[in-house]
């Protein structure tokens, strides 16, 4: 055996240390980088980020990331809003936050019940043991429920069309629920979160940042992607009447650009939504069958509107079982 | 453990007697030849219990038509058309039609019965559709033969899929009811009636993940059509049919009456509706 001075031992435990941290280090910054590549996000105002999703049907061709999330960093902690449809969307979400701010995510907005904007939120709940605390889960007072019913068959979808396992873990409920409207402050960031009657959805919530004036819509407004009616056409018109005059100077809508002009965001969706009302009141009144109106009520080609032949047949359908009961 | 056996037992009491295994099902559903409506198992087993080795004259679109959307646009929402077109008459009339869908939990979705006052045996209304599957329409004669109209239906989903877009709103209306009856009214001629009924129609098949119990079954069972006291059309439905019950059927009126349904659920609620109506000449 050689005898080494203690200090020559004392080097090279400290080399072989350091070289195991190195390594240790490399090996994980190459997990989390692997694993967790940043959304693109575009910072729309001072501390509101916002990335916008792809136009396509969600669980078909392994689309995960077609719907617009965002967050907003105050001087406390960071709000995130929607988180997109899939773990690992949520996951690219998280590490883009953490890119922009060290600041801890205090809340996790869903804006409503749909996969493309939930299925993120397992992302943001920090491993047990860590230092980080779990932030609040926020939604509409009907969001428990929705996704209640909704959650087998989201696990089901995501399954099999991105391979993930199926777990109730990857199904978070709200911790806290907006019956009507709720602020929260991120420190000297107050959000406005607002519930609506059913729209889009039977549990639609919007969030105003305050400071900036940018409203997130989640998909009370669609722009570009065709709308999808999954809670009441009627209730959906009423909304839209509010939204026109919500002090808004910026619009993030559930579906495509950002943009200033709130009328010009929300005409294209009045116009298709008021002609489906009418077209399926014609059809109501000359009593023809569901099955004919959706033959018959002309799809909006060449409009502007992407995803038409995957949504609009069925918003027929949905418009007629509701209005078929009007008075 | 106990409620989630008695719920299945009082489900299994409660459908029309032919519940499928989920596991059955689904091995069925890789195994649906779109072109061969006999080669389904389900519809094998299903055809011996109801029909024995009677001879079942099937594919016959002159006399029995089913129409059904090849492709649904909402699984819980699928359009279903039963026509029967050659004239009913005292000698050969449509006695009982059997609405299957194979690949469902409950595959008899329902089961109507027509009388001499129906004039037409045709009914149209809206299914859920569980996974890819054939729907049939299965017509007995009074002369006891059997006629069967096949379609091959794409959708999935539709008995599982959430219980509609605005629960609390359905609750709100629960057992409201609409007729209305189209076209001019004529004494001795089959008139189109719809029959609209509002009504979760819940399966009982969603799991409340948070308790981990069934949401209970809700659903339709029953529905009695008469006119003028006289009985027209019963159906026995269960939560095959979609959310609100929708019902288009015929009537011949006589003289002056009044067009009644009563409807039983599966909670023994009653619900009945009528409107008067008065033929031209």
């Amino acid at each position: 055996m050689i005898a080494l001075s203690r200090r020559v031992v004392r080097r090279a435990r400290f080399v072989l240390d350091t070289l195991i941290s190195l390594t240790v280090l490399c090996f994980s910054l190459s997990v989390t980088a692997k694993d967790a590549e940043a959304l693109t996000v575009t910072e729309v105002a001072p501390g509101v980020f916002v990335h916008q999703g792809q136009h396509a049907a969600w669980a078909e061709d392994q689309h995960h990331d077609v719907a617009n999330l965002g967050f907003v960093v105050g001087q406390r902690c960071v709000a995130v809003i929607d988180t997109g449809g899939s773990p690992a969307v949520g996951r690219a979400l998280r590490a883009s936050v953490a890119a922009h701010t060290p600041l801890p995510v205090c809340y996790v907005i869903n804006t409503h019940v749909h996969p493309d904007h939930v299925l993120g939120n397992s992302a943001f709940i920090p491993p047990a043991g860590g230092s980080s605390t779990r932030p609040a889960f926020v939604g509409h007072s009907k969001l428990t429920a929705a996704l209640t019913a909704r959650g087998p068959a989201y696990l089901t979808a995501l399954e099999r069309d991105l391979g993930v396992a199926r777990s109730a873990d990857l199904i978070v409920y709200p911790d806290e629920t907006v019956e009507s409207r709720v602020e929260l402050d991120l420190g000297g960031r107050v959000l406005e979160l607002r519930a609506w009657p059913t729209a889009h959805t039977d549990n639609d919530l919007s969030v105003l940042d305050v400071e900036s004036g940018t409203f997130f819509a989640g998909d009370l407004v669609f722009m570009t992607h065709l709308p999808v009616i999954d809670g009441r056409l009627l209730g959906w018109l009423g909304v839209m009447d509010q939204l026109v005059v919500q002090p808004i100077q910026r619009l993030v809508p559930g579906h495509g650009t950002v943009t200033h002009d709130v009328a010009a965001a929300l005409a294209p969706q009045w116009h298709y939504l008021t002609a489906l009302r009418d077209g399926v009141r014609a059809a109501l009144t000359k009593g023809q069958t569901i099955g004919q109106t959706v033959d018959g009520l002309p799809a909006p080609h060449h409009q502007g509107w992407l995803l038409v032949d995957e949504f609009h047949r069925r918003n027929v359908t949905a418009a007629f079982a509701e209005l078929e009961w009007e008075d | 453990m106990w409620q989630v056996m008695r719920n299945f037992a009082m489900f299994g009491a409660l459908t029309l007697g032919f519940a499928v295994s989920g596991a059955l099902a689904q091995g069925n559903s890789s195994a649906v030849n779109p072109d061969d409506p006999d080669a389904s198992p389900v519809w094998q087993q299903l055809r011996n219990s109801l029909f024995q080795q009677r001879p079942i004259k099937a594919g016959d679109k002159v006399e029995l038509l089913l129409d059904a959307p090849s492709r649904a646009e909402d699984a819980a929402i699928v359009p279903i058309a039963i026509s029967t077109r050659f004239e009913q008459t005292p000698e050969r009339h449509v006695r009982k039609l059997w609405l299957v869908i194979d690949n469902n939990p409950s595959p008899v979705g329902a089961v109507f019965t027509f009388t001499p006052s129906s004039g037409k045996a045709d009914i149209e209304t809206r299914v859920r559709v569980d996974a890819y599957t054939h729907v049939r329409a299965i017509a007995e004669l009074n002369t006891g033969e059997l006629l069967m109209s096949t379609r091959f239906v794409k959708a999935s989903g539709g008995c599982s899929a959430p219980p509609g877009k605005d629960p609390a709103a359905a609750m709100a209306t629960l057992g409201k009811m609409r007729f209305r009856v189209d076209g001019e009214v004529r004494a001795n001629q089959p008139v189109l009636a719809q029959l609209m009924i509002s009504h979760p129609n819940n399966s009982g098949l969603v799991m409340d993940q948070l308790t981990r119990h069934y949401t209970p079954a809700h659903f339709v069972r029953k529905i009695e059509v008469s006119y003028a006291g006289k009985p027209i059309l019963t159906a026995e439905v269960d939560f095959s049919i979609s959310e609100n019950p929708n019902f288009r059927f015929y009537f011949v009126p006589t003289g002056e009456g009044e067009l009644k349904a009563e409807v039983v659920d599966t909670n023994e609620l009653r619900f009945d509706t009528a409107v008067k109506v008065q033929p031209a000449g």
